[in-house]
């Protein structure tokens, strides 16, 4: 190889060149765009429904869910507060590997894991004891649709956390290479934020 | 009218989300995702507390909050794009320069600077003619007309350029000039640029600041050359310019 070739391809390069890539977006800030656009399609499906059997009610605004019924806001609180606080050690997981700290990263993922473990275990609790089933209305129908749907959401966030703990604790991740806890962060967060919406619109307003 | 207003809508926001220019991504990583977590919590329990005072109230601020949230999402427009690095490939003796113009493409100006840069070295010379089309057009996948309009317009110029005595080629490129510039540079080690524009006032690439941006983000020396497309039936015809006495390859 001449030593111009060699310079173009790289002493010690294999495999094929890096890909031509004609977007000026990066491919994985890309793929989050769309993955963010199919979930906010098919949470705003059921947020449209949700609404939509809200405003046709002919009790609304005045009250709702249509009586006898109500809503647990307290028991849902309580469970919102779990799920926010469990975002905010998830960002200290991430930021303990940043600097190095491999303790405070399995602390914080198993702290993540276990509230949102909680908050599922205080959904299914909630449903268990909320009086009133599929069957009784198009609103309890949307209300587990919707709350189901977040719920469904959680239950793939704590499996793919409980993948990145599992890895955290086999030591494969470091302050440079860590994007295995990142991308579960990032989708952890998403999931918190969609619940901070449903409980203001469904439990609160 | 609503609907063809929505779809208008729908595909800036969808050129600028390609583009990555229109929005921040406020899950481009932890750290954002977390700030966006802290900005959710406030923006609900805001409205929440005006609710609890009045409805009316509540409505106002849902409105304020969320003009607000929007214009800060929308904060990372100004941001520029990196500067791309060309790598330069050195063959003695050859002067690799990368064109790219639409319709002043067969301008004299044009033919006139590359000969005059050109000057006593060998040329490679690559030409790019966009394929210039509507967003609507291109957002459908319906390039065909464009492409081939591009084509004779490419065909055309290449035929009189060759004519003159240049060694050039030619290739089509995306409807964005700078992409365009950014995918041929990807295969072409272009030692410079040149963009051949209409006059101010008459070119939309300059309204658009093209070739400031260009400058900015390619590591090439970019000239600019105002075409003179009056003198396109000139070069037209290879008659009337004689071919230059080309330089041993």
């Amino acid at each position: 190889m001449s030593a111009h070739a060699e310079a173009l391809h790289g002493g010690d390069h294999h495999g094929p060149p890096a890909a031509n890539q004609s977007s000026r977006i990066a491919p994985t800030i890309l793929g989050m765009f769309l993955f963010i656009g199919t979930e906010a399609m098919l949470f705003g499906s059921f947020f449209a429904a949700y609404f939509f059997v809200r405003v046709v009610n002919p009790d609304a605004p005045s009250s709702w869910p249509p009586a006898p019924y109500e809503f647990p806001q307290f028991v849902a609180g309580i469970n919102t507060a779990i799920l926010v606080t469990s975002s905010f050690t998830m960002h200290w997981a991430l930021q303990s590997i940043k600097r190095n700290n491999r303790r405070g990263l399995q602390a914080g993922l198993v702290l993540t894991i276990l509230m949102g473990t909680a908050f599922l275990l205080t959904q299914f609790i909630e449903y268990a004891h909320i009086g009133f089933n599929t069957g009784d209305g198009a609103f309890a129908s949307v209300f587990f649709g919707l709350t189901g749907l977040h719920g469904a959401h959680v239950l793939v966030g704590l499996l793919l956390l409980t993948f990145a703990a599992n890895r955290a604790f086999r030591g494969h991740y470091s302050p440079e290479h860590h994007h295995g806890v990142e991308l579960p962060g990032i989708y952890w967060h998403f999931v918190d934020v969609m619940w901070i919406v449903v409980y203001v619109t469904v439990y609160l307003l | 009218m609503g609907g063809a207003c929505a779809a208008r809508l729908y595909l800036r926001i969808m050129h600028g989300v390609y583009r990555g220019a229109f929005v921040q991504n406020p899950f481009k990583n932890e750290d954002a995702a977390f700030r966006f977590v802290l900005g959710t919590i406030a923006y609900f329990a805001l409205i929440v507390v005006a609710s609890l005072i009045a409805t009316w109230l509540a409505f106002i601020v849902f409105l304020v909050l969320s003009v607000a949230a929007l214009m800060m999402l929308r904060g990372g427009r100004a941001l520029p794009p990196p500067r791309e690095h060309v790598e330069r490939v050195a063959v003695e003796d050859t002067w690799r320069v990368l064109v790219i113009a639409n319709e002043t493409l067969r301008g004299h100006g044009l033919r006139a600077e590359i000969l005059r840069m050109a000057d006593g070295v060998a040329e490679d010379v690559l030409v790019v003619c966009p394929a210039l089309n509507s967003k609507v057009r291109t957002w459908t996948s319906d390039e065909d007309g464009a492409r081939e309009a591009a084509a004779a317009r490419l065909q055309a110029a290449l035929e009189a350029l060759q004519g003159a005595g240049l060694r050039v080629r030619g290739e089509i490129g995306d409807g964005d000039p700078l992409q365009a510039l950014e995918d041929a540079l990807r295969s072409f080690s272009a030692d410079a640029i040149i963009i051949s524009t209409h006059p101010v006032g008459a070119s939309n690439w300059l309204e658009r600041g093209v070739v400031e941006a260009a400058r900015s983000r390619f590591d090439v020396p970019v000239t600019h050359v105002v075409g003179d497309s009056a003198t396109d039936d000139l070069l037209a015809d290879p008659g009337h310019t004689p071919p230059r006495n080309r330089p041993s390859l």
